[in-house]
């Protein structure tokens, strides 16, 4: 995936060039026609999430969300804008790595099961509206599951022929500190396209050749100068509006060097340990793999499903679990996140989009919690 | 049309499928306790697996689950200390086992207890990190395991006595619940003739027991003689115990990078992809089981970690 970072880069000296939004259809139906399963924002369950999109109208234009901890609602906006929203509680993981697949399937052969292969038949993915933190989270999973110890061959299949096509936020949320985790508000890198929204269009950023090919012939033209600097005017105010901040120094050594703090004691009286931090994020790759029996017994699939370093059960060993008691597991995450993610992985597992803000039914935000060991170090 | 989303790039290949072994021979060790001697079904995986000491594999057991056991040694031996495994010509002509030793505490080793001679399972591996023997040349080689840990030393423990003369000395010291419980016992004679000098500790004693009791610290810390500067140490046991054997070893003089020890953790994945074997930064399948113990020495006193 450096390639595509490089790519990006050759790309970026280009003028960025036009889409008016009543052609932009004509990008979805292309997109479609190439063999894409486009997978964009749309409303879910009073929640913008990530689903098959054909349609602009699917969209949830005119719609934006209001964040904060422990609390996602979705408002109507006044200027009908189609992407005036953050990131809600799905992530564009949950297609690259499925919150559940069969990784194997065993079939009855004499006296033994034979183990084999269960082709993924998932068509290619385009990505429709992938933000600025959300790249760089699938730039971190990347380095999980496409290492030089071991790839994984769903995630590299769907990673691989996935085009994605981002957006640059307009607006940021309350629960938003990308900027202080070093990878948003502005796509930069890792995209085949970006676009910005104005009123009337998108400005459209080029990333790889093989987001130049998909947009051949489709009715895009150089933008101007105005429509430029109006994109530009767009991007900045999202900037502005990050109001969040974590303190990243030294990060790893404050948290491994404070395993003993106060902190956790007090985090564990509020932490119900529900697991949704861990399903919103969208790093976060934890997960168990068990056998699922057919009823006449015939095959038995090998099961991966999305599992939480919250579940009591993930610490199993042999009679008992490592981590018993909520202090321990949301220890076990947090330290994780920020800290020893960076030795795994060369990178922080974090970044900064807020869902496990949001999302956390009782509010807990990683950010005070970093604060108040920084403050009071033991 | 499609061409434009077709992925030139070779996907690799599926961890997942464990191939099929079958249980040649088994050696019921101590009460709960057994050695299942693996010979992988298809000829060809079984002469071409190679496994270094210290490392384990994933058992499968279709339906039930799967679980990591340590290679407690296995292959094919020419001259030196013979393995333990219970052979024939006629079994040695369909070629090495892969032997592991397993307690039975959970449900994947409950069901293998109940499997038999002759019964197939799946086995994929091996994984992790082994035992640095290589760096351990010329010096005095300090084995310590409580119960069933000695299993992740067996392996060790051929390697080092099948090349004794290039080590100053090699001793195991070894606690185990009681002397009914002293895991691969008719074996001492034959690693004692190989140079290997061995004390044993027991918890609770049992008639006809001349030994110490007490625990394996304990031992350490009468060790004679005694040369900090050339010795290197490995270790494996409940975490407990490897805990306080590492703390009696520093008291002795050794410091963090002479001591090598090899945890256990919940694993899945086996390739550092679940997240569940994780010790703070260590992945336990990927980074170890072995570890070195500079590694992991903030963390191992933490309690939940």
């Amino acid at each position: 995936m450096a390639d595509q970072a490089a790519t990006c880069e050759a790309f970026a000296a280009e003028l960025p060039r036009w889409i008016a939004k009543g052609d932009f259809q004509s990008l979805i139906d292309r997109l479609w026609e190439l063999g894409y399963r486009v997978i964009g924002p749309t409303i879910i369950q009073s929640a913008i999430g990530y689903d098959e999109l054909r349609r602009v109208d699917e969209l949830p234009r005119g719609w934006t969300e209001q964040q904060s901890a422990g609390s996602y609602r979705l408002v109507q906006r006044s200027d009908g804008a189609w992407f005036g929203f953050n990131v809600g509680p799905h992530s564009w993981k949950r297609y690259l790595f499925p919150p559940q697949s069969v990784v194997a399937r065993a079939e009855r052969q004499g006296d033994w099961w034979q183990l084999h292969d269960v082709p993924d038949d998932e068509p290619a993915f385009a990505f429709l509206g992938v933000r600025a933190c959300e790249l760089a989270a699938i730039a971190i999973q990347d380095r999980v599951f496409l290492n030089e110890h071991h790839t994984d061959p769903t995630y590299q299949r769907r990673r691989e022929r996935a085009l994605l096509i981002a957006v640059n936020c307009t607006q940021a949320a309350p629960t938003c500190f990308c900027t202080s985790m070093g990878t948003g508000p502005q796509c930069s890198a890792g995209f085949d396209l970006a676009i910005t929204e104005t009123a009337d269009g998108f400005t459209l950023e080029v990333g790889s050749e093989r987001g130049a090919a998909v947009i051949e012939g489709l009715p895009i033209r150089q933008a101007t100068a105005d429509e430029s600097a109006v994109a530009e005017t767009e991007r900045a105010r999202a900037e502005e509006q990050i109001s969040k901040r974590l303190d990243t120094t030294d990060i790893r050594n404050l948290l491994l060097g404070n395993l003993d703090h106060a902190r956790w004691d007090d985090v564990a009286r509020r932490c119900l340990s529900c697991t949704n931090c861990t399903l919103v994020c969208p790093t976060c790759f934890c997960h168990s793999v068990t056998d699922v029996t057919a009823l006449d017994d015939g095959s038995i699939d090998r099961v991966r499903q999305w599992d939480s370093c919250f579940n009591a059960q993930f610490s199993y060993i042999h009679g008992g679990v490592i981590r018993a008691d909520v202090r321990a597991r949301y220890r076990q995450w947090l330290t994780h996140k920020l800290a020893s993610w960076i030795d795994q992985f060369e990178t922080s597992g974090c970044v900064g989009c807020g869902r496990c803000i949001t999302w956390c039914p009782v509010g807990i935000d990683l950010t005070e919690e970093v604060a108040a060991i920084r403050e009071v170090p033991s | 049309m499609s061409s434009a989303v077709t992925s030139g790039v070779a996907i690799a290949a599926n961890p997942w499928l464990a191939q099929p072994a079958r249980i040649a021979a088994l050696t019921q060790e101590v009460a709960g306790v057994a050695t299942y001697h693996l010979r992988f079904v298809d000829p060809e995986v079984n002469a071409a697996y190679r496994f270094r000491a210290g490392q384990f594999n994933m058992i499968y057991l279709p339906g039930v689950g799967e679980v990591a056991i340590g290679v407690s040694t296995g292959g094919v031996r020419t001259g030196g200390v013979a393995g333990p495994t219970p052979r024939t010509d006629a079994a040695a002509a369909e070629g090495p086992t892969w032997d592991h030793t397993v307690r039975v505490a959970g449900q994947v080793t409950t069901a293998l207890s109940r499997l038999g001679v002759g019964g197939t399972l799946g086995l994929r591996g091996p994984y992790g990190s082994v035992w640095p023997l290589d760096e351990f040349v010329g010096k005095d080689v300090l084995l310590v395991a409580g119960g069933t840990g000695l299993a992740s030393l067996r392996s060790a423990i051929y390697e080092l006595l099948n090349n004794r003369d290039r080590y100053a000395s090699v001793r195991l010291l070894y606690g185990a619940r009681s002397p009914d419980t002293l895991l691969y016992a008719s074996e001492y004679p034959a690693w004692i003739d190989a140079g290997m000098e061995i004390q044993t500790t027991v918890d609770r004693a049992a008639a006809g027991w001349t030994g110490p009791v007490g625990v394996v610290p304990q031992l350490q810390s009468r060790l004679r003689p005694w040369a900090p500067e050339r010795t290197a140490m490995i270790c494996c046991g409940p975490e407990v115990m490897i805990r306080f054997a590492v703390r009696a070893a520093l008291a002795r003089g050794l410091n963090e990078r002479q001591i090598w020890v090899s945890m256990e953790r919940n694993m899945q994945c086996a390739v550092g992809l679940c997240g569940h074997c994780q010790l703070g930064p260590q992945m336990i399948c990927k980074t170890g089981p072995v570890v070195r113990l500079d590694a992991i020495e903030p963390y191992l006193a933490v309690e939940g970690l």
